[in-house]
């Protein structure tokens, strides 16, 4: 329990403001994007600086009250619902970007900078930040390092964690930690930074982070490539990869899919397609032309119905606005949206499809997917209704399902979502007792008083 | 006070509604109220986790919820941009109604609404003799855009620089028009709506001087109404029924084959509104609330898709000038109308276009919002203010009135040298 003089403590570090205890904004950050019951906070504290997050960190770790930090709360496994009689730590208030070095190509940002606001910043400088989570206009930076959060161009440009190039941390205790540097290339120490990427608040609560910038890419092709079957798309994806070519973009829809983005969006989708891979290359344009007909080339081969390339600008945009629409489409047809992210190698596709077909056929679910095709990490999207009991059990059942499948497949549980409380509970399916105690020894090492967004990854 | 748990029961039946949020927080990227506090309880998700947390019992300060829910603009950014389709305006409005049933009516809102505002006759009134006082309490405050700072009130609303009450509202020159079906042969119903009635009638009169030129007949019934927002957005459904009850009478004759407003938040309140409450009625009633509905058009709207609006061949008169535009919400996000002001703006003679940054974020006035959260207000309108200022423009056209104050507020606070016009305005002065 908080104590009314730890209470006042709070409010004198923080300003009355920024210590909020009413019921109301208690319930405001109770829960996050994850299909989850919500969990009152006993505070919702929100420092507007290093050192007044240090600070709160102290006295967190002084009175053994557990810390959840929250940046937008748009993780889709829980991490940022609280634990019983904890604090929410806001990082919205610490949203600047300190520092973009264009000569050295890189950036140093607080933890509350939202993904998209930054990308553009970058942008204007003419310089390149690629992760863009599909939650990138709301989403902060520390949450991507803290998820390992992906996007669309994960394929070619990687994933947040190989943009992380070092950040400043307070530890349980309110004490800062320093690892990596701005350098391009550094071994001093341990590499706690990669320790840090998809901590999900477990083991430290970034404070700075240093980001790599890279150049822009001069030109892209999009196009779209039409399929009878689903085998045919996804071993277009296989030889595509098998030909040495790397496009930035290699999205997935199947049918179930298509027809729900063509009844919202009207974007002239065709429905009776039973896959659509949409494919982006960039880079120098002479490669990007080459590239783009060898892709469209190998789509032929495995028997596209249909390949459009895209002419300009606008042609692009309808490309990926079909993608990006995906979500609401399907998000529109019922009022629960489970939104998985099992991934497998991506050799593994056209298994883990026809696995996910059995699935639905089984539970008598309506399941749509589409994803990154190119990274084995597919969306595989559960319709139903929480109200309903009966089918919540089987949809849980499912869920459980999908996870096996993928592990069969020698996939893992989460390509980029992460674990929380969501999926704690299957993480020894994937690595086994032994590796569960490793990180339990890590975690009681850093936090021995487990104050640390307590429950989420590992479990209590 | 009723009994909480009817409180909580009538809020579940909005839980049809509220299942859609799946709390993705997407809507915090266009809540302009979020983006000035970044606190939860302002954004869409926040305030419909609220709700439901009220009606499942996890908390139990309805105050505290409708607190959360009155400082919200309405203004549909959230329910444009939403994922999932939440109907979100639909289920804020219901939740004040039920909210206001239970806690009550503030004094001053009970005075407004059910004092003045549902005798359309006595409101007009009263607002008349205010504009012949408020000469004599009231400074100009910038000569360049008309408004006037009031000594005596401000203590009372911040330091406002707030448009006059007309010496002359609309109603007085033109009441109970109806001139048939005119040259283009049809008949249009205008209704101007309150503010231009009373603070803007040279907006009435560019309506009227353009529907003319263009050969349609007007219907301007006598004793109209307001459209009932600022009190269904209150919470006050009784005095929104009251009001629609007397609209309907007026606006169910005249045998007219448009109705047009030049205020988007009038529009949008007939189009969506004004059926769905009349339904509250009887069914007849609702009936006849969709036949107006149906027939309802923006002004922009209208004339773009029933004439040649393209003034680029006349005459220019003085120096070439700037225009930009901004798109209110009820207007863009509510009803959809956004290409159609841009083409009447770019074929006007001596005028450049240029569009401004975010022309389609709210200016931050939001009705009653304005009055109660006047600095978040402020910061929202500032905002805009800067992307006006940015285009360079030497004017700035909108369509509607309340955004039309808000910017005349903003503008005049920082004594920019930018005129805020109607769109309809420029349209008759090019004519
Ligand atoms: C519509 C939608 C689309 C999405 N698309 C994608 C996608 O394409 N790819 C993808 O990878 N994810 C996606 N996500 C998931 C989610 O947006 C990402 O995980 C994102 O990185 C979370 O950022 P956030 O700021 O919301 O973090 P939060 O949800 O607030 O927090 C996430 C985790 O980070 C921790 N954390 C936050 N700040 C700190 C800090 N300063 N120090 C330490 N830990 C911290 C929290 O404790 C929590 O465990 C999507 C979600 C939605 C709702
Ligand atoms: S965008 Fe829509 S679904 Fe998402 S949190 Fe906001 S209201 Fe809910
Ligand atoms: S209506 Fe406007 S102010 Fe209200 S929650 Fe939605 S976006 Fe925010």
């Amino acid at each position: 329990m908080i104590s009314g003089n730890l209470k006042k403590e709070f409010e004198i570090l923080l300003g009355e403001k920024n210590v909020m205890s009413d019921e109301v904004s208690r319930m405001n950050y109770a829960y996050d994007a994850a299909v989850l019951d919500p969990v009152m906070p006993a505070l919702v504290l929100r420092p507007e600086s290093s050192e007044q997050l240090g600070d709160v960190l102290r006295l967190c770790g002084e009175n053994g009250i557990p810390v959840t930090v929250r940046g937008a709360g748009t993780n889709l496994s829980g991490g940022t619902i609280p634990y019983k009689n904890g604090v929410v730590l806001l990082t919205n208030a610490m949203n600047k970007i300190i520092e973009i070095n264009e000569a050295d190509m890189y950036a140093i940002v607080q933890p509350g900078v939202v993904t998209a606001n930054f990308a553009a910043a970058v942008a204007a400088k003419g310089l390149f930040y690629p992760p863009d989570p599909g939650s990138q206009k709301v989403s902060t930076l520390a949450g991507n390092v803290a998820e390992n959060a992906g996007g669309l161009r994960g394929l070619k440009y990687g994933v947040t964690k190989d943009y992380l190039m070092g950040m400043d941390f307070f530890d349980a205790e309110g004490t800062l930690v320093k690892t990596g540097s701005k350098t391009v290339k550094c071994v001093t120490g341990f590499n706690v930074g990669g320790l840090m990427v998809a901590s999900e608040g477990c083991l430290g609560v970034f404070n700075e982070i240093t980001l790599k910038l890279i150049p822009p890419p001069k030109a892209s092709k999009s196009m779209m490539a039409v399929y009878d079957s689903v085998a045919d798309a996804t071993e277009s994806v296989a030889a595509i990869i098998a030909a040495k070519i790397v496009p930035c973009t290699l999205e997935f829809m199947d049918n179930f899919t298509i027809r729900a983005v063509e009844d919202y969006a009207k974007a002239g989708l065709p429905v009776d397609a039973r896959a659509l891979l949409l494919i982006e290359v960039d880079g120098h344009p002479g490669q990007v032309a080459d590239e783009a007909a060898v892709v469209e080339e190998i789509c032929k081969k495995h028997n596209a119905s249909r390949i459009q390339v895209a002419k300009d600008d606008e042609e692009k945009n309808k490309v990926w606005e079909a993608r990006r629409a995906a979500l609401s489409a399907l998000a529109k047809l019922k009022p629960t949206l489970v939104l998985e992210d099992a991934t497998v190698p991506r050799s593994q596709i056209p298994e883990m499809v026809r696995g996910l077909d059995t699935v639905a056929a089984k539970f008598g679910l309506s399941i749509g997917t589409f994803g990154h095709a190119g990274d084995g990490n597919l969306h595989p999207t559960i319709l139903c209704d929480r109200r309903d009991t009966k089918e919540w059990h089987k949809v849980e059942a499912a869920i459980e399902d999908i996870f096996d499948l993928a592990l069969n497949l020698g996939g893992t549980l989460s390509g980029e979502h992460g674990i929380g409380i969501a999926k704690s509970g299957y993480m020894a399916r994937e690595v086994g007792e032994g590796s569960m105690n490793y990180l339990h020894k890590i975690k009681n090492a850093v936090d021995p008083k487990g104050i640390l967004n307590p429950g989420k990854v590992i479990g209590d | 006070m009723n009994d909480i748990s009817n409180l909580r029961a009538t809020l579940s039946e909005l839980d049809d509604l509220l299942v859609n949020c799946m709390r993705c927080g997407m809507c915090q990227s266009v809540c302009p109220v979020f983006q000035d506090s970044m606190l939860e309880g302002d954004v869409a998700r926040g305030k419909l986790a609220l709700i439901d947390g009220l009606a499942k019992r996890m908390i139990d300060s309805p105050v505290a919820v409708k607190e959360r829910l009155d400082k919200c603009l309405l203004c549909g950014s959230c329910e444009a941009n939403c994922p999932s389709g939440v109907k979100i305006t639909d289920i804020f409005i219901k939740a004040r109604t039920v909210l206001t049933a239970y806690i009550g009516l503030s004094p001053v809102k009970k005075a407004i609404f059910r004092g003045t505002l549902i005798h359309p006759r006595f409101f007009t009134g009263l607002l008349s003799m205010g504009a012949k006082f408020q000469w004599m309490a009231t400074s100009k405050a910038d000569p360049f855009l008309g408004t006037s700072c009031s000594k005596i009130m401000s203590p009372l609303i911040g330091n406002r620089h707030f448009l006059p009450l007309a010496k002359r509202p609309l109603h007085k020159d033109y009441s109970g028009v109806d001139t048939g079906k005119g040259t283009a042969g049809m008949r249009v119903a205008f209704y101007p709506g309150c503010v231009v009635d009373k603070m803007l009638p040279q907006v009435g009169h560019a309506v009227i001087k353009v529907l003319e030129h263009h050969g349609c007949g007007i219907y301007l019934p006598k004793n109209q109404g307001c459209c009932g927002i600022p009190a269904l957005a209150s919470g006050d459904e009784a005095s929104f029924l009251k009001l629609l009850k007397h609209n309907l009478k007026p606006f169910s004759q005249g045998n007219y084959d448009v109705l047009v407003t030049p205020c988007a938040t009038c529009t949008s309140t007939i189009k969506k509104l004004w059926p769905k409450m009349a339904a509250k009625i009887s069914p007849e009633a609702e009936k006849k609330a969709q036949r107006i509905a149906d027939r309802t058009m923006d002004i922009s709207e209208f004339l773009v898709k029933t004439f040649d609006v393209d003034l680029s061949a006349h005459a220019v008169v003085g120096e070439k000038k700037t225009v930009t535009w901004h798109d209110p919400c009820h207007l863009k996000k509510s009803i959809g109308v956004s290409a159609e002001p841009r083409t009447i703006l770019k074929g006007l003679p001596g005028y450049e276009y240029a569009e401004m940054n975010e022309a389609d974020t709210c200016c931050g006035n939001g009705g009653s919002f304005n009055l109660l959260h006047y600095d978040t207000s402020s910061r929202i309108g500032a905002k805009k203010r800067e992307n006006i200022l940015a285009t360079g423009a030497d004017v700035v056209a909108t369509g509607c009135p309340a955004c039309m104050m808000q910017m005349t507020d903003m503008l005049s606070q920082g004594h920019d040298p930018v005129a805020v016009k109607h769109i309809i305005e420029l349209y008759a002065d090019a004519l």
